[in-house]
């Protein structure tokens, strides 16, 4: 079966991008969760989605037109919250419900609902071209090495923004890091997940590796570990059963999230000697 | 010249003033405590000091080779998460961070004052507990050394004993005393607690919105201010 299933070129392409996408998002999860930046996500997916039905509705590419938009609309999220007196999360309804409203009215007076829109919003990864392949492969690669390379400065933002402030760290220059690694996140996941989707790959690798673990670092490896085989999952059973796969890794994740909290509540359970 | 002399500072809010001519000198080896009341402009002040409010008027002057950037911070107790995941090695490490300049990564040195820090505060042992997992003075401690790995002359407190019992209170009072003393180490703390800043403390900076006094700790419990807090009847006047 699973010989089979690799056998076809489209499915090695769209698992290897699901791969990386779902190593991506689970990085940036952790950070987005304890800054409580969580539905930053769901904010970008929605413009992520306006941006797509706009560029189809146009005939330009969805992933090339969105890419920079989405970044921009995060860069402005971020300045916006920081400067206005509108709070975040309902900053983020403002933007995400108005650009998928304008999505909507574009995709409506050109070509009207097609296969193309749903798919960008439950997604469909197995649609993927070869040339979007490769570009959510680099783009992907080059998420993940960034976060890498600014480790250490992520977590102190994430940890005590003041502090790191205080003692000179340019906070403003990482939360913009930040914002613009989860907007190419989101963008890519788009593909896979679809807008109504795709927080679920940022929030419940986090989420579960924070019922068992509490170090940063065992966090941070546990939520990718849990991302990558939570994919593996939802893809093999999306193929078997003939399911979406957005849906699958989604219901995956859930039960991960279950088993994680339970064995959570049982570590819990057992007295914590700290003096 | 002084490790540091704030002239004439005056702090706003979206025009309101909040805080208005500040003067003080803190010379190294110093124990200053900012006491006052809620509002009264003493985290305002804090924040200044550490660049995070910009003042309205006035200069902070710093001496000794002191940058800005150097001050060990501790900030109020709810401005961190407590139940952030993360071991107390990798909070106090962050401490370092204002000595990577361009590296990526924090080197062996920075884990060897990192421990060095931890085992001064007496929480060696707790080096590879989750930070979650601790009472709040453990947690206090572990910002300490935080806030030590970022400095080695000046220590900023935002009322480091807030919400803490008794006990835990006083030890942590003591181990500042001993760092400041032991160490040479400046501090400047803002608190409330006007009884134990009196114990411990060289200097006062009392504010109310201006400042009412500011002198060293002999002559502050001759003050008025001294005598209107601790409900000491004065009949001379």
């Amino acid at each position: 079966m699973i010989i089979e299933m690799l056998s076809y070129h489209f499915i090695v392409r769209a698992l290897i991008v699901g791969l990386i996408i779902s190593l991506c998002s689970s990085l940036l999860g952790v950070p987005l969760v304890l800054k409580r930046y969580s539905m930053l996500g769901d904010g970008l997916s929605h413009v992520s989605f306006g941006a797509m039905a706009i560029a189809t509705a146009l005939n330009f590419s969805p992933l090339w037109f969105s890419l920079p938009i989405v970044t921009l609309s995060a860069v402005a999220l971020l300045w916006i919250s920081q400067n206005s007196k509108i709070k975040g999360d309902s900053l983020i309804a403002i933007i995400s419900t108005s650009a998928l409203a304008i999505g909507i009215i574009a995709v409506s007076i050109t070509t009207g609902m097609n296969k193309d829109i749903s798919n960008y919003l439950f997604g469909s990864i197995l649609s993927l071209s070869r040339e979007d392949a490769i570009l959510s492969a680099i783009v992907g690669v080059f998420v993940i090495i960034g976060y890498i390379l600014f480790y250490p400065r992520i977590f102190a933002v994430s940890f005590d923004e003041t502090f790191a402030k205080a003692t000179g760290a340019n906070v403003g220059l990482y939360n913009l890091l930040i914002a613009i690694l989860t907007a190419l996140t989101i963008v890519l996941g788009m593909r896979m997940m679809g807008a109504l989707l795709i927080s679920s790959l940022l929030i419940f690798p986090a989420i579960s590796a924070m019922r068992i673990f509490n170090k940063y670092i065992q966090v941070t490896m546990a939520a990718a570990l849990f991302s990558i085989i939570a994919f593996i999952i939802g893809f093999y059973t999306s193929y078997v059963s003939e399911i979406p796969t957005g849906p699958a890794v989604v219901v995956t994740d859930l039960a991960g999230l279950a088993i994680f909290s339970i064995i959570g509540k049982r570590k819990r359970h057992r007295p914590i000697i700290a003096k | 010249m002084a490790l540091l002399e704030c002239k004439n500072l005056s702090f706003s809010y979206e025009g309101d003033v909040v805080l208005r001519r500040v003067n003080f000198i803190v010379e190294s080896g110093d124990f200053l405590c900012i006491v006052g009341e809620n509002g009264s402009g003493k985290t305002t002040l804090m924040n200044g000091i550490l660049g995070l409010k910009k003042q309205d008027s006035g200069q902070v002057i710093m001496g000794e080779g002191l940058v800005q950037k150097e001050i060990g911070y501790l900030p109020q107790r709810n401005d961190i998460q407590r139940d952030f995941p993360a071991s107390v090695m990798e909070v106090v490490l962050s401490g370092r961070l204002n000595q990577m300049k361009r590296r990526l990564y924090y080197s062996a040195e920075d884990k060897r004052i990192a421990r060095e820090n931890l085992e001064r505060l007496g929480i060696l042992n707790l080096s590879e507990s989750g930070f979650q997992n601790l009472s709040g003075g453990q947690q206090q401690r572990v910002l300490l050394a935080r806030a030590l790995c970022a400095t080695k002359k000046l220590l900023l407190l935002d009322e480091p004993a807030a919400s803490l019992d008794p006990i835990a209170q006083n030890e942590l009072y003591n181990t500042i005393k001993l760092i400041n003393l032991c160490d040479k180490i400046t501090v400047i703390m803002v608190t409330h607690d006007i009884q134990n800043a009196a114990r411990f403390a060289s200097h006062i900076l009392h504010l109310g919105n201006e400042q009412k006094y500011f002198g060293c700790i002999e002559d502050y419990r001759k003050s008025t201010y001294w005598k209107r807090i601790t409900g000491a009847v004065n009949n001379d006047h």
